[in-house]
């Protein structure tokens, strides 16, 4: 009896000292960047053009903004759809649905400095594209494509059959089942999966360099096919120079409000989509 | 005739041959119980009733199934031939929303657009399966926050919300408490005035009390078939009499 409860108050304190280093380690970083970043934002920072003295990071953000956008906007129906695919409607187990799987699989797997390679030979060169929003949110919706494919045919999957057997039941037909009812009950898994997907496409910079280019400046009047580059890859060309250490920490603050900002709308749009 | 007229029922699942020879009329505006060991395929007959063995791979069925005259596997439209005959399984399955859509996503799926008509469907439904009460003021509280004894009192009514002639019934109340098995109890009693009500049930009392009709099985074969009171006091068959007194299954 003794023994037991000295086993269980020891692992109950392993357990709360892992999820208390794990929440420390988050709260140091969080702090450190805030601490050294948040003196440094100037309103000079925003200013709607970079030059070498504001190095403004304003460019970059809607870059940011604009591919993390665009990106989804390829990647998610088509991973989604897909997935349904071969969730609901594919005969399980069949040759065609675990060729997808693999190459699903294999692609996930693979370093994104490849899909930035294949982006510029195909998109930027053969397509003519030229270093652009376009090619680059293309790269990327390639890159997160398997992402989403495979978070949401596990959410579909997780589905449990008896809300199908429900809804078959009542005379709904296949479709009006899995958009009615399979999807919303999967909606929070693949919410998850996207939110992913936007942690990659924010923190990329490999994919990017041969695709978006890594112009500090966008030029507006070329509208999808302006080059720039996204926060991370600009925070990167700062920390690069010794004279921007402290913009590169502002930047790096702006950086998380954003992400923050992207995952909580993305929630939001989600909510409202299942609410329909 | 009755409701369903069944002839020479066989079905099997790739090569497992789960029913054999089945051939019984179900009346109309009557319970009528399936009752049986483990795996001797009432619920398989009872899926058949309204194809949702359709969903499972490998099922190949043969033999006459008819509802009302109409061949059940022939040209019919299955979601229209669901909506005739609603089902209610063993473990409730509110979809994950407020009571009010649960119960509109089948009128709904039928065409019902107004909101005052969908209104009146919700309560009317609610009422009939003796829910309203509970229900009332909390519609658009998540399904899932319910009991579950009012999950499956919900499910039910969420069956009747297309307005069915049939009801199959696969043990509903085994996973209930025997205050929410009899008030569903009371209810099948209620409800066979207007609709056939097929159940599956292991309780044999509740055979007893609430079905007007018996249907013994074993082994995928249709061993006894007659009024509830027969099977029970007076059974033909020395298969019937041992289970049912407890010797075997
Ligand atoms: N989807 C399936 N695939 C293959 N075999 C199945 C399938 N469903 C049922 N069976 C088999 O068919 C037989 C009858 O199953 P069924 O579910 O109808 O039994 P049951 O009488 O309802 O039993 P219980 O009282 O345990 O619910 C069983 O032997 C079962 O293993
Ligand atoms: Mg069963």
């Amino acid at each position: 009896m003794k023994m037991r409860k000295i086993k269980d108050l020891t692992l109950r304190g392993l357990t709360w000292l892992c999820a208390g280093v794990t929440a420390a380690m988050l709260l140091f970083l969080l702090a450190y960047i805030l601490l050294k970043g948040v003196p440094h934002i100037k309103p000079s920072l925003f200013a709607l053009h970079y030059n070498s003295e504001n190095v403004s990071l304003f460019p970059a953000l809607v870059i940011t903004v604009l591919t993390v956008a665009l990106s989804l906007l390829i990647a998610v129906p088509l991973g989604v759809f897909a997935a349904v695919y071969l969730a609901e409607y594919a005969k399980r187990g069949s040759r065609f649905v675990r060729l997808v799987r693999t190459t699903a699989e294999t692609l996930a797997g693979i370093p994104s400095i490849l899909y930035g390679l294949f982006g510029s030979l195909f998109f930027v060169a053969w397509l003519g594209w030229g270093y652009s929003l376009l090619a680059g949110s293309c790269t990327l919706a390639i890159m997160i494509l398997p992402l989403v494919m495979r978070t949401t045919e596990e959410s579909l999957k997780a589905v449990p059959d008896s809300y199908r057997e429900g809804a078959f039941g009542l005379g709904a037909g296949k479709l009006r089942t899995v958009f009615r009812i399979i999807l919303p009950a999967a909606a929070p898994g693949i919410l998850a999966g996207i939110i992913l997907a936007i942690g990659r496409i924010v923190g990329e910079t490999a994919a990017l360099i041969y695709t978006l280019g890594n112009t500090a400046d966008v030029d507006p009047s070329r509208g999808l096919f302006t080059s720039g580059r996204t926060l991370s890859m600009h925070m990167y060309s700062l920390a690069n120079n010794a004279l921007y250490t402290d913009q590169a920490y502002a930047t790096a603050v702006v950086l998380l409000v954003v992400v923050i900002g992207i995952n909580a709308l993305s929630a939001f749009l989600a909510k409202k989509i299942v609410k329909r | 005739m009755g409701k369903f007229t069944l002839c020479d029922v066989e079905l099997w699942y790739n090569d497992f041959k789960a029913l054999k020879n089945v051939t019984m009329d179900i009346g109309a505006n009557e319970i009528t119980a399936f009752i049986g060991p483990s795996g001797c395929g009432k619920s398989t007959l009872l899926k058949s009733l309204n194809r949702m063995n359709d969903l499972v791979e490998g099922c190949k069925i043969t033999g006459k199934l008819l509802l009302d005259g109409e061949d059940i596997y022939g040209g019919i439209d299955v979601n229209l031939l669901r909506k005739r005959v609603g089902m209610v399984f063993q473990k409730p399955n509110p979809f994950p929303m407020s009571v009010y859509d649960n119960i509109a996503f089948g009128p709904r799926t039928h065409g019902v657009k107004s909101r005052y008509r969908l209104d009146e469907i919700v309560e009317k439904s609610l009422r009939d399966a003796a829910i309203w009460d509970e229900c009332n003021g909390r519609l658009k509280k998540s399904a899932l926050s319910l009991s579950g004894g009012q999950q499956q009192r919900l499910c039910i009514a969420r069956a009747l919300s297309v307005e069915p002639d049939v009801l199959l019934m696969d043990e509903p109340t085994s996973a209930l408490d025997p205050i929410s098995t009899s008030k569903i109890e009371d209810l099948l009693a209620e409800l066979k005035k207007r609709y056939t009500v097929v159940i599956v049930t292991h309780n044999m009392q509740q055979a007893t009390r609430i079905s007007d009709r018996t249907a013994f099985f074993l082994l995928g074969e249709m061993v006894e078939y007659g009024d509830t009171e027969q099977i029970f006091s007076l059974p033909r068959d020395k298969r019937t009499e041992d289970y049912i007194t407890g010797r075997f299954g």
